[in-house]
């Protein structure tokens, strides 16, 4: 198989998908003759067109809502927020509304747009280039919301994502799209939204992650590995809807649980999976629940010692997880 | 060597520039911030101020000519970094099969190591290097993030405590309640002694790995079996007998032992304590021994003496920035030995509290596991016990373990008189790894000499 980033998983993802369904089309901003910022439309432009790659103004609530509307008349619309930091003016179109349309029609209007998100930090981006917003979505009934951590679940869920009937919020980390490399098989395939994916498994303590932060959890196992403590690491891959039964799965199996993210500690997908352990798997914990997450700042620091000491890393999971199993 | 400069990343969502105007051209020297450069994006242009002073020696990208953020575009000869040397740095590593790629299926991926980030587009230069390979020979420009110590150590479980006093987790209560197995049979392995689910299922497995009678038997008159032919009781071990016991065999059998003792004249150290002692037990509460003295000599000698405030490290010596003296005290179960945390920023008497303190908690076995753990060189009071002399084992991973033994009269003989003086043994082990009889001997006597200073009149506050 073809090792690819994360990046070209995500270009092929939309190439393919338009080239099978001429409903599907990208709309933001210099997504078009650039490429996009990051360049995943790169080479699109001269591929689809400008009707089907569509540079749009500056202007997220109007992007959002142009989307929107496209996919109430049956359209597939991609429209990409270029940071997930931009999103707030469009948030009305997508809570307000992408989210609650289906419900609130009993079913008669559906809204299939997938809505693309590079998001979060540990990239010297500053306070407004990293944020991580996936908790305000995870709160919302009527959004799907997806983030894949490797090439692989990047192409088979984002191609799963755009043929979904649903709003999906797919988040992409702007640091995995260079950095993480891996192998992506030729030819079609999808991945189903909604089951997590076990990347190690183990038998002492199970980490969940999602995102940048799940390959550091892969480092801190194999670090531990070497001390004796045997560490499951769950990708979620999709946070809405969650995989519980994986999760708890897992929870059971092991009896201790620790929750690795990027996003601010207090009300996120951790506390939600802390909650569903608790609930469900209460009988089975053999130690506390615990959170290695970004802490309650305002956003991402500028300043890069500022930066690392808000970041998760390998060194502050395997701490964690060190103390967990020795519980 | 000569200095690299990089484009810089100038704003978000830029991936690559364009250079407008050199500013300045080889053999000009430059200030540090002064313009360099003029950069052109597609949002900005602007001009790049000099991160560095020294004379240009070479200009690497021409104007008009495109390039990724970090791509070198000059190099500077600076004091530090003189012209003709190698260059010092350079833009973004870049491994495209990095070690450690993984066989089986990857699906799962991989992080690319020691790679730049470079703005908020992260690293979109990379991928526009890759192809010339530019960049993939330079340095790293950061240094690789250091793991701090702590995070590496595994956590200590030394403190003890019996399981009725134990958190018991879900998890233990239900497989208890399922197989009906009585709690005070098994001992935990957890953290303070907690039993964990993985204790109760190896329980299960195997049985009760100890009589009931054997957790309950109280120390000095332990409990056991006797042999079948009569002559011979086993007693077995309580989880702090096994401790201890794997924590002498592994101190004896890794460290190099070595030993030395002096002689310490204390009869200054005896008026002091008998002049302030009243005093201090009315004012302050709890006793004054001789242990607060004798930390304070010794943690300031520690402070003289890095190397015996260390640990052997394989290929280097480990030098603790802290003063965490350990305090060897005889509990009921056994010997635990409670730390007191930055002991050299303690007055005599701030010391004589902390230490009454942490021997009374591990008297009322209400010491917790920060208590008893961090502790970077041991002081045993085997005197308390009678003894003259000892040969004590170190507390592992240590540098160096100190008894004092038992203060008496002694006729010496001073200045070809004899004089009846108080006469009290130090006695050393250290880890030969570390020091040599020179080092040990330099901090026996700095002990020595800082307890013979102390007389009635010395402050101990």
């Amino acid at each position: 198989m073809a090792v690819k980033s994360v990046i070209e998983a995500v270009r092929e993802a939309i190439t393919e998908e338009m080239t099978r369904d001429s409903k599907v089309f990208v709309m933001g901003e210099d997504v078009g003759v650039r490429g996009g910022v990051f360049l995943a439309t790169q080479g699109l432009s001269e591929e689809f067109g400008n009707e089907r790659i569509i540079d749009a103004p500056l202007a997220e609530a109007s992007i959002m809502g142009i989307a929107l509307g496209a996919a109430f008349r049956g359209m597939r619309p991609i429209p990409e927020v270029q940071f997930s930091d931009f999103v707030w003016p469009s948030v009305n179109q997508l809570i307000g509304e992408a989210a609650r349309t289906c419900y609130g029609t009993n079913g008669a209007v559906q809204v299939p747009m997938v809505i693309r998100m590079p998001y979060g930090g540990g990239i010297r981006g500053g306070l407004f280039h990293s944020q991580n917003v996936e908790t305000h979505f995870f709160h919302t009934p009527g959004l799907k919301v997806v983030a894949p951590s490797t090439p692989y679940d990047a192409k088979g869920l984002l191609k799963s994502a755009i043929r979904d009937n649903n709003p999906v919020v797919f988040l992409e980390h702007k640091k995995t799209y260079r950095l993480v490399r891996g192998e992506v098989p030729e030819g079609e395939y999808t991945l189903p939204i909604g089951k997590a994916d076990v990347k190690r498994a183990g038998s002492n303590v199970t980490v969940v992650s999602y995102g940048l932060t799940l390959h550091y959890c892969l480092e801190a196992a194999e670090e531990l590995a070497g001390e004796g403590i045997d560490v499951e690491v769950v990708d979620l891959r999709t946070l809405t809807p969650l995989d519980t039964e994986t999760v708890l799965e897992s929870v059971k199996k092991t009896g201790k649980l620790a929750v690795v993210h990027e996003d601010n500690i207090t009300g996120g997908v951790g506390a939600e999976i802390a909650a569903l352990a608790a609930d469900q798997a209460f009988e089975y914990l053999d130690g506390p629940v615990v959170r290695i997450c970004g802490p309650d700042v305002p956003t991402m620091p500028f300043a890069q010692t500022l930066e690392d000491a808000y970041m998760p890393t390998a060194d502050k999971i395997a701490a964690g997880l060190r103390n967990l199993a020795a519980y | 060597m000569s200095i690299t400069i990089e484009l810089p990343h100038v704003g978000e969502s830029v991936v690559e520039g364009t250079i407008g105007k050199w500013l300045k051209q080889p053999g000009d020297t430059v200030k540090r911030y002064e313009p360099l450069v003029e950069i052109v994006t597609d949002k900005v242009t602007m001009e790049v101020p000099s991160p560095v002073e020294g004379s240009i020696v070479k200009l690497l990208a021409e104007e008009g000519e495109t390039l990724p953020m970090g791509a070198a575009i000059a190099e500077v000869a600076t004091a530090d970094s003189p012209e003709g040397s190698e260059p010092e740095t350079a833009a973004i590593e870049v491994e495209t099969t990095p070690p450690g790629t993984p066989d089986s299926p990857s699906t799962t991926g991989y992080l690319l190591r020691d790679v730049t980030p470079v703005g908020p587009t992260g690293g979109a230069a990379v991928e526009l290097a890759e192809p010339t390979g530019t960049t993939a020979s330079a340095n790293p420009v950061r240094p690789a993030p250091v793991t701090p110590a702590q995070t590496t150590q595994p956590p200590t479980t030394t403190a003890i405590i019996s399981s009725d006093q134990a958190r018991l987790s879900p998890a233990v209560r239900r497989l208890a309640q399922e197989h009906s197995v009585d709690l005070s049979l098994i001992q935990g392995t957890g953290l303070g002694g907690r039993i964990t689910r993985d204790n109760i299922l190896q329980y299960l497995e195997t049985g009760p790995a100890h009589p009931p009678a054997a957790s309950l038997a109280p120390v000095g008159q332990p409990a056991g079996e006797t042999s079948v032919d009569g002559l011979e009781t086993n007693v077995p071990l309580s989880p702090v007998r096994r401790m201890i016991a794997e924590a002498m065999v592994r101190s004896v059998t890794e460290i190099p032992h070595a030993w030395s003792t002096v002689e310490v004249d204390v009869s200054g150290l005896v008026a002091l304590r008998t002049s302030v002692r009243a005093e201090f037990e009315q004012k302050q509460g709890g006793s004054l021994t001789y242990l607060p003295f004798v930390i304070k000599a010794v943690v300031e000698a520690l402070r003289e003496f890095s190397t015996m405030n260390a640990t052997w490290g394989g290929d280097k010596i480990i030098l603790k920035n802290r003063v965490n003296l350990g305090l060897a005290v005889a509990a009921p179960e056994g010997l635990i030995v409670p730390v007191l945390h930055n002991a050299d920023q303690f007055s005599i008497a701030g010391l004589a509290a902390g230490a009454n303190d942490l021997a009374e908690r591990a008297r009322t076995k209400s010491l917790t596991l920060d208590d008893v753990q961090g502790g970077t060189f041991t002081l045993n009071n085997t005197g308390a016990l009678g003894s003259y002399v000892s040969g004590p084992i170190i507390n592992y991973p240590q540098a160096g373990i100190l008894t004092t033994e038992t203060i008496q009269k002694r006729a010496v003989v001073i200045d070809d008189a004899i004089a009846i003086r108080s006469m009290m043994n130090l006695c050393l082990s250290f880890d030969h790894r570390i020091n040599d009889g020179a080092e040990a001997s330099g901090f026996l006597a700095a002990v020595k000499n800082k307890l013979q200073t102390f007389a009635p009149g010395t402050s101990i506050y």
